[in-house]
């Protein structure tokens, strides 16, 4: 059985060695910097993309600021799509930005969730000063947008001074959402985007839209891309309605 | 230099000697017992002890989070009693330790190796218990090479990262040890404000190891 299976692959290689060489004649592969929230939207996109297009997307998933970092750095990349807008006002700073690709695109709110066999449930924001909840994860808060909504939204609601002791900082929001689905933190608050994906995790409460920044993704064209063109292109689907179909499908509100 | 780089550096010197301290007894016994004669299965512990330098520390991390996490074997039962391990300081302990066991116990069974083992025999003959042959003939005999396991321990333990991340997170002026502020300060764009930490890690584990070499016996010193 063993050996018939890799007949078979090798078979398969061999046939569809020519397309590939065909392919990469008119394709062309782009490479998207997109936040950690949009992991699962994005790769839905780029499925429907690939097919539509015949590009290739090459999806670079994690915090917009490591992104960012990134893109300063050089790494080539086609098109960045930020949780938070002072990510793009950076890089538009540094003029890495083609002119008048920057768009916002989408938009999101904050929960709060448990871990989903947890007893203790934070009815609101301000259940989370109780003892009770020892340890509360977020996203690192001066740098990544998902941690630095949050760190916002609990300063206006007053609670930043007593629990930011208990703050253990992950890397970004999804790792945010796995710390709390493994139950090794009490709580967390990440965007209700992540709360639908989760498995192992509920919301307890929502934070309302009053008590939040403004959550806003800004999707832009780099100047580091070697195919502005198809780029562009891109930038264009992601904002139209067959893409923010897609994106609302899963949880996304749109801009504003 | 900032209180805060301060308190990274001492902290990371603190967690680095506890966590040598906690491995010192049971690494000085595997030493000895893999520096015995052969057994049975010493090859199979010989190659266990080894692991931690050889499989993918962010793996070994994973390892110790199913293990010590609030739903893990031992962790669930620490949580009883109400003992934190994950994202405290006892996690970077913990993975440090693991982390720095494998040098400690070759160190430590090359050092019994070399210690003439018809002193032992010769001991045990006038009938002193395998104990008191270890504690007055072994050990003393072999005292340098177990100080200088430990050194190079605490060396590497300074160093750990991957582990440490995955079960201690990342928690300023809790967790944070100075290979975690450093990666932290890259992530964040401040490259010199890891500046310092960087010379002071390389300072330390530089001083640590020229130790570990002095004390190391050489031919015709001894």
């Amino acid at each position: 059985m063993d050996h018939s299976q890799k007949v078979d692959v090798k078979t398969k290689v061999l046939l569809l060695l020519p397309f590939f060489l065909g392919a990469s004649l008119s394709a062309e592969e782009l490479t998207v910097h997109a936040a950690a929230s949009l992991t699962d939207a994005m790769k839905e996109i780029a499925a429907v993309y690939e097919k539509e297009s015949g590009d290739k997307l090459q999806l670079n998933l994690g915090a917009s600021s490591m992104l960012a970092r990134q893109i300063e750095e050089g790494a080539p990349a086609d098109v960045f799509l930020s949780a938070d807008e002072a990510k793009m006002d950076a890089l538009e700073k540094k003029g890495l930005l083609v002119a008048g690709t920057r768009r916002s695109l989408l938009s999101n709110t904050l929960v709060i969730i448990v871990p989903a066999n947890a007893k203790l449930l934070p009815e609101r924001a301000a259940d989370l000063a109780k003892p009770e909840f020892k340890r509360l994860a977020l996203a690192e808060t001066q740098t990544v947008p998902a941690g630095i909504y949050a760190r916002e939204s609990l300063q206006r609601l007053g609670l930043w001074e007593k629990l930011k002791d208990r703050v253990v900082p992950t890397e970004n929001v999804r790792a945010t959402l796995a710390a709390v689905e493994s139950g090794n933190v009490d709580a967390g608050i990440v965007y209700r985007t992540d709360a639908l994906m989760a498995k192992k995790a509920k919301v307890a409460a929502e934070i309302p839209a009053a008590d939040t920044p403004k959550i806003s993704y800004p999707l832009a064209v780099l100047q580091s891309s070697r195919e502005p063109e198809r780029a562009r292109k891109l930038a264009d689907y992601l904002a139209s309605p067959p893409a923010q179909k897609i994106f609302a499908k899963f949880g996304f509100l749109p801009a504003n | 230099m900032s209180a805060e780089t301060w308190q990274i550096v001492f902290f990371t010197i603190k967690v680095s000697l506890l966590g040598t301290l906690l491995i010192l007894p049971l690494g000085v016994a595997v030493a000895w017992l893999l520096a015995l004669r052969e057994w049975k299965g010493k090859a199979l512990l010989e190659t266990a002890v080894m692991l931690p330098l050889f499989v993918p520390p962010v793996a070994t991390g994973l390892i110790l989070l199913m293990l010590f996490g609030r739903n893990g074997a031992f962790g669930s039962a620490l949580d009883r009693i109400g003992i934190d391990v994950v994202f405290t300081w006892r996690a970077v302990v913990l993975a440090s330790a693991v982390m720095a066991f494998p040098l400690l116990v070759r160190t430590a069974q090359a050092a019994f190796q070399e210690v003439n083992p018809r002193f032992a025999d010769i001991a045990r003959t006038l009938g002193a218990s395998e104990w008191r042959v270890f504690a007055t003939i072994s050990l003393p005999l072999a005292f340098r090479g177990v100080v200088v396991g430990a050194v190079l321990a605490f060396a590497r333990a300074m160093g750990e990262f991957g582990a440490t991340a995955i079960v201690a997170g990342m928690i300023p002026g809790k967790t944070m040890t100075i290979s975690l502020a450093i990666y932290q300060n890259i992530q964040l764009g401040q490259d010199a404000a890891a500046l310092p930490l960087l010379l002071i890690s390389i300072a330390i584990v530089f001083l640590t190891v020229l130790c570990g070499q002095m004390l190391l016996p050489r031919k015709g010193r001894r």
